[in-house]
């Protein structure tokens, strides 16, 4: 078993198990930071698949910006934290179900049998940038939907200020409708009294 | 040599671990999240594992994308989150049922 071979093993163990252990995790901050360790473990099989450039901006993006903001959102939520036991207990039957079914299902398609002997591709040479190849590709080809993902981001942006911004709570601007709904008579109180004698 | 179908299995493995746990997690919606961020990394899996074998560079195209939208899903998911949190005070999947469904 050559080097290529047991990295590969030993990161796909890794993701499963740390993908298992994010599920099975009551505590979300534990989730999030087991959901770090697996995709730091596929960014090792992404560049495996000679997608450096892709592995990397699955560290760099990923665990350095998405899953911040998972652990921001966690540590923000007061969230009690519930054992798993009781829910587990009544779903783990059905989720073994789901999870045997499909696997069987998945891998009857894509087990050895189907694609187990595909030919091995030939390695890039070693001065092949594989950021270049994408490069060339994102600004020639695929220069509109690179555009679009662009505004998707811009669309997801504004979407979540304007779901989380509540506006300032003691701001000091004017209100119209109170300033016109005024009644003149809260404001100025005309009182009769009699004048005072000059001491 | 490590055969398409080794990268092909793992993914499955990883969609199926993700899919149960969709179902087991009844307590908290972040939790749920973060299934379907794996979800997302075990058909990346697929798409570079194709892309790699067929010799096609499309598929590494097809996972930027999917990288971004995934991006731009979790922040509104959660910020989603943190609405549902001010308006209800919980984010437990079983207390979530005003639509009855």
């Amino acid at each position: 078993m050559d080097l290529v071979q047991s990295v590969f093993y030993i990161c796909s163990a890794m993701v499963i198990v740390f993908a298992f252990m994010v599920i099975i995790s009551a505590n979300p901050v534990r989730g999030a930071l087991f959901l770090v360790a697996t995709f730091l473990a596929s960014s090792v099989i992404w560049i495996l698949l000679e997608a450096e450039f892709l592995g990397l901006i699955l560290v760099l993006v990923y665990v350095g910006a998405v899953m911040t903001l998972f652990l921001f959102v966690v540590m923000m939520l007061n969230i009690d934290v519930v054992p798993l036991k009781e829910t587990l207990v009544k779903y783990v039957p059905v989720a073994l179900l789901v999870i045997v079914a499909i696997l069987a299902m998945l891998i009857s398609v894509v087990g050895p049998s189907h694609f187990g002997s595909m030919p091995q591709p030939a390695m890039h040479a070693a001065d092949y940038s594989n950021t270049k190849a994408l490069g060339m590709l994102l600004y020639t080809q695929f220069a509109y939907p690179f555009e679009v993902a662009g505004v998707i981001l811009l669309v997801a942006i504004i979407a979540s200020i304007t779901l989380a911004f509540r506006g300032r709570v003691n701001r000091k601007s004017q209100r119209p409708s109170d300033q016109v709904n005024v009644n003149p008579k809260d404001r100025v109180r005309v009182i009769k009294m009699p004048s005072e004698k000059k001491i | 040599m490590i055969a398409l179908s080794d990268y092909l299995i793992v993914a499955a493995i990883l969609f199926s671990i993700s899919m149960a746990g969709l179902i087991i997690n009844r307590k908290n919606v972040i939790t749920l999240l973060m299934c379907i961020e794996l979800m997302l990394l075990s058909v990346n899996l697929n798409f570079l594992a194709f892309s790699h074998f067929l010799g096609d560079s499309l598929g590494e195209v097809f996972v930027f994308f999917i990288l971004t939208v995934a991006a731009a899903e979790a922040a509104i998911g959660l910020a989603i989150i943190i609405v549902l949190f001010r308006n209800r005070g919980t984010i437990d999947v079983e207390a979530l049922n005003a639509l009855k469904g």
